[in-house]
């Protein structure tokens, strides 16, 4: 028998994690991505990668990690999984290492471990700021030496729209677009994995990269794949809010000893280094004594909206607090925060060694997704998933510096197990629905291309954008949830008026963008509709007339199907893997 | 201040062959706009600033906070990443371009695949055993990760290779961009096992000799890479080998 082959899709960490183990497997593998892949949204992390590797005397361990983990996540996690994550992680750590990544060093030539939030332990290795970017690079080289074994092939500048199936509802392949020519082609696999990340397109501005629409995750989904609790949706406290993203500004900030204040009276015009101690309110650490800055996201965002908008005391009435790194060296702050430091000074034009930075919530990250079994397979045979684009490792809240080792362990998982799906598939009947699902595409194609409407999609994006932003981020009711959804079909309706301003067949993003736009309405659904049902508040996801958690009635994953119909998706509870860790009451003022 | 508007002039070119035009565009002004969030406004209202109708632009974007490399183009002459081009410190009418010395694709974007090509050629990757548990790396100390870290920095935006104007047809340099990566290579403890491979591959036409030290490259380097540093050191290595591949004849 032939290598299987396999098609990953999506070159960020978890995507090329699976290609790695594919290629050392044996097995062959196709990797699909709309840019290059070393300049994939991984490559935006900063903060570090978690595991309990225990090399500052603390007595940490994997266990911790997994109890941090769940506890952060409010329970909503399936335990098995995350157990396994966290007993393997000390292992990438050593691997990365060994790959080369250039991770900050203690003097004795150790790698140094610092503080992230939700933890009370140094658990997180990092490569000064950027350590997404070393991440994603170190893997990268290891795709690149395949590739020039001829073990890998990529396809970048490719787009996924859709995975083939055959007459049964199995995976045989995809169908993708090629940016450039504008070609649509199909392409024959055993297995498939997305590893697609998040979705922050659809909420218009996050602190996500311009091809994190979703849209690879929604053609799955309305091709029957499950989404599983997708109105779980973090915010990160601490963002630049721009013209055209809002840009991280990252949690190891607060892990290196950041402060996070605002001056205790409303309008006091002083610059803030003028401003003494006593005039100036670090309400985290008061309201949070043991955590202080470093309570997990959800709970520092909802701190900071409430300062903002319910005592009023945003920095000269503004939605803005500050995020204060002064009193820290300045050779340990370039040191170990040198990246992000630049990134705030390029884009605000001020010295954050000199000034504190203002800052405020934005869309970070997706803790809901495709709907995998511990495998890393969906419920679709042959379809994988790894990465950010599944569900499974966060629950209701993600902590940080999880997601790189979230990444890379999926993607080490769904690669082999994506092989040895493989080895037992029964050869496809016919041509596996090869042609009748190029044809659908090619339906599509033409009739958006041939569209004689009136609506630009990149406006019809902003409404999108603004209405997720408006009802269903921070704080939710279920009014505003209505309203959004009520705004959804809307759009989905204005949709079909759509036109074009480039009907070209090379290199036209207009078309491609339009593509990715109908796809994001249609998940969308799946996080207003996920939202509106869950009437109880449990780590990211918040309804203020429903401020507890109810365990009887929502100690479950949202499973959300496709139906085609405009009530939107039919949404179903599952039970939740608890065997490990008792569901206790999460509280980050008192100990745990 | 309400009715403030700001000019651009973009280049524009619907395919390889096509011819190149110039079209100016009128946006209004907001507080904090990029060179990319001007093109956002483009693209949601695609009308050049003589009312005409025209397309979205065609260009490569992704992060847009200098990190993933996709952005360069030529903003008022000078190769740079358009995310961080603020407006409001631009010369206006900005005048932006594609790079010049890669491939057209469309408008804005290039084809840029050559520095991945150079990147197999030299062969920048650490050839670890295998990705199961062989246990710790290697002891590296503080003082060779901060000689590193800044040359694992490369974002690939391939604005050195722009700059340089020994990057060129005739010359077939690979730029400084590679060449910084062999240093970071041949630096790692178990990276330099190809430490000689690499040095060949830099040692004939196309080679580090190329380099004519105009130091543009260090200029345009949006990541403050020492390129400069990297080209001298791995002359110096480049040198040595061709010496002691001499000696053993």
């Amino acid at each position: 028998m032939a290598a299987p082959r396999i098609i990953v899709v999506g070159g960020g960490l978890a995507g090329l994690a699976a290609v790695i183990k594919i290629a050392e497997a044996g097995g062959s593998a196709d990797l699909f991505s709309i840019v290059p892949v070393k300049r994939s949204h991984s490559v935006c992390a900063q903060g570090g990668i978690n595991a309990a590797k225990n090399l500052k005397g603390e007595g940490d361990t994997t266990w911790q990690h997994f109890d941090d983990t769940i506890y952060g996540g409010d329970f909503l996690a399936n335990q098995t999984p995350v157990k396994a994550m966290c007993e393997a992680a000390p292992g990438i750590i050593d691997l990365l290492d060994r790959m080369g990544v250039p991770f900050n060093r203690t003097p004795e030539g150790l790698l140094d471990f610092r503080r992230f939030g939700g933890t009370l332990y140094h658990r997180t290795a990092f490569a000064g700021a950027t350590t997404g970017q070393q991440l994603l690079y170190a893997l990268d080289e290891q795709v690149r030496r395949y590739e020039s074994e001829g073990k890998v092939r990529k396809f970048e500048g490719w787009e996924f729209l859709s995975a083939v199936l055959d007459s049964k509802g199995v995976a045989r392949g995809i169908t993708a677009l090629n940016l450039r020519s504008m070609e649509l082609q199909s392409f024959p696999a055993d297995a498939i994995i997305l590893a697609t990340g998040g979705i922050g397109a659809i909420f218009g501005k996050s602190t996500n990269s311009v091809v994190c629409t979703g849209s690879a995750q929604s053609a799955v989904f309305q091709q029957g794949v499950w989404y599983a609790n997708g109105e779980f949706i973090q915010v990160h406290p601490t963002s630049i809010p721009g013209e055209d993203k809002l840009r991280l500004m990252s949690e190891s900030a607060r892990g290196e000893g950041g402060r996070v204040w605002v001056p205790r009276t409303s309008g006091d015009k002083r610059p803030p280094r003028q401003i003494p101690e006593s005039d100036r309110w670090y309400f985290l650490e008061e309201w949070y004594p043991k955590y202080g800055n470093l309570v997990p996201r959800d709970v520092a965002t909802r701190a900071i909206h409430k300062v903002v908008y319910e005592h009023q005391l945003g920095i000269d009435g503004q939605p803005m607090v500050y995020l204060d790194l002064t009193h820290i060296d300045r050779a340990t702050l370039d040191h170990k925060l040198g990246g992000i430091l630049e990134i705030y000074e390029k884009f605000v034009g001020v010295d954050p060694h000199q000034e504190p930075m203002k800052i405020f919530p934005g869309m970070h990250y997706t803790m809901g997704g495709l709907w995998v079994d511990f495998n890393q397979m969906t419920n679709v045979p042959g379809i994988f998933a790894a990465g950010e684009c599944e569900y499974q490792y966060h629950g209701a809240n993600r902590l940080g510096a999880n997601s790189l080792v979230s990444c890379i362990f999926g993607g080490f998982q769904s690669g082999p197990n994506a092989i040895s799906y493989a080895k037992s598939l029964a050869a496809a009947e016919g041509d596996g629905g090869h042609a009748a699902e190029l044809a659908r595409q090619a339906e599509i194609n033409s009739k958006l291309l041939n569209n004689q409407g009136t609506e630009n999609p990149f406006k019809l994006w902003r409404e999108l954008g603004d209405t997720m932003t408006k009802h269903v981020t921070v704080i939710r009711y279920n009014k505003g949830l209505q309203q959004a959804d009520e705004k959804i079909v809307e759009l989905l309706d204005r949709y079909r008026n759509v036109n074009l301003s480039d009907r070209s067949q090379w290199a036209n993003t207009s078309f491609a963008f339009a593509r990715q736009l109908k796809n994001m309405l249609e998940l969308s659904r799946c996080v207003v509709q996920g939202a509106l049902l869950r009437d109880e508040s449990r780590g990211a996801h918040y309804k203020p007339d429903f401020p507890d958690r109810n365990d009887e009635k929502f100690l479950k994953t949202t499973k959300a199907s496709f139906t085609g119909d405009v009530a939107g998706p039919r949404l179903e509870l599952e039970d939740v893997d608890t065997q490990y860790i008792k569901p206790r009451p999460r509280r980050y003022d008192a100990s745990k | 201040m309400a009715n403030k508007t700001i000019a651009l002039e973009i280049k524009r070119q619907s395919s390889p062959d096509a011819p190149a035009v110039w079209e100016k565009f009128e946006l209004p002004w907001r507080p904090g706009m990029n060179v990319i969030s001007a093109m956002m406004e483009i693209a949601a209202n695609p009308v050049t600033a003589d009312g005409q109708p025209t397309t979205p632009i065609t260009y490569d974007s992704n992060c847009l906070e200098e990190i993933c490399g996709s952005c360069a183009m030529r903003i008022n002459g000078k190769a740079r990443m358009a995310c961080s081009a603020l407006i409001d410190n631009l010369e206006q009418p900005i005048r932006i371009e594609p790079l010049s010395k890669f491939p057209l694709v469309r408008d804005l974007q290039v084809d840029r695949s050559v520095l991945f090509e150079n990147l197999k050629r030299v062969k920048a990757w650490v050839p670890i055993d295998g990705t199961y548990d062989l246990g710790s790396g290697p002891r590296i100390f503080p003082q060779v990760q901060e000689v590193n870290y800044p040359l694992s920095n490369c974002i690939s935006c391939t604005c050195c290779m722009e700059v340089c104007p020994q990057f060129n047809e005739d010359t077939g340099f690979v730029g400084a961009a590679t060449i910084a990566q062999v240093k970071l290579f041949n630096n790692n403890p178990t990276g330099k096992v190809f430490k000689e491979e690499r040095l060949r591959a830099l040692a004939g036409d196309g080679g580090v000799q190329e380099c004519g030290y105009a130091q543009n490259c260090v200029e345009a380097c949006p990541k403050q890479i020492p390129l400069t540093n990297a080209i001298s050191d791995v002359s110096r290595d480049v040198l040595i080998q061709k010496a002691k591949d001499f000696l053993r004849g």
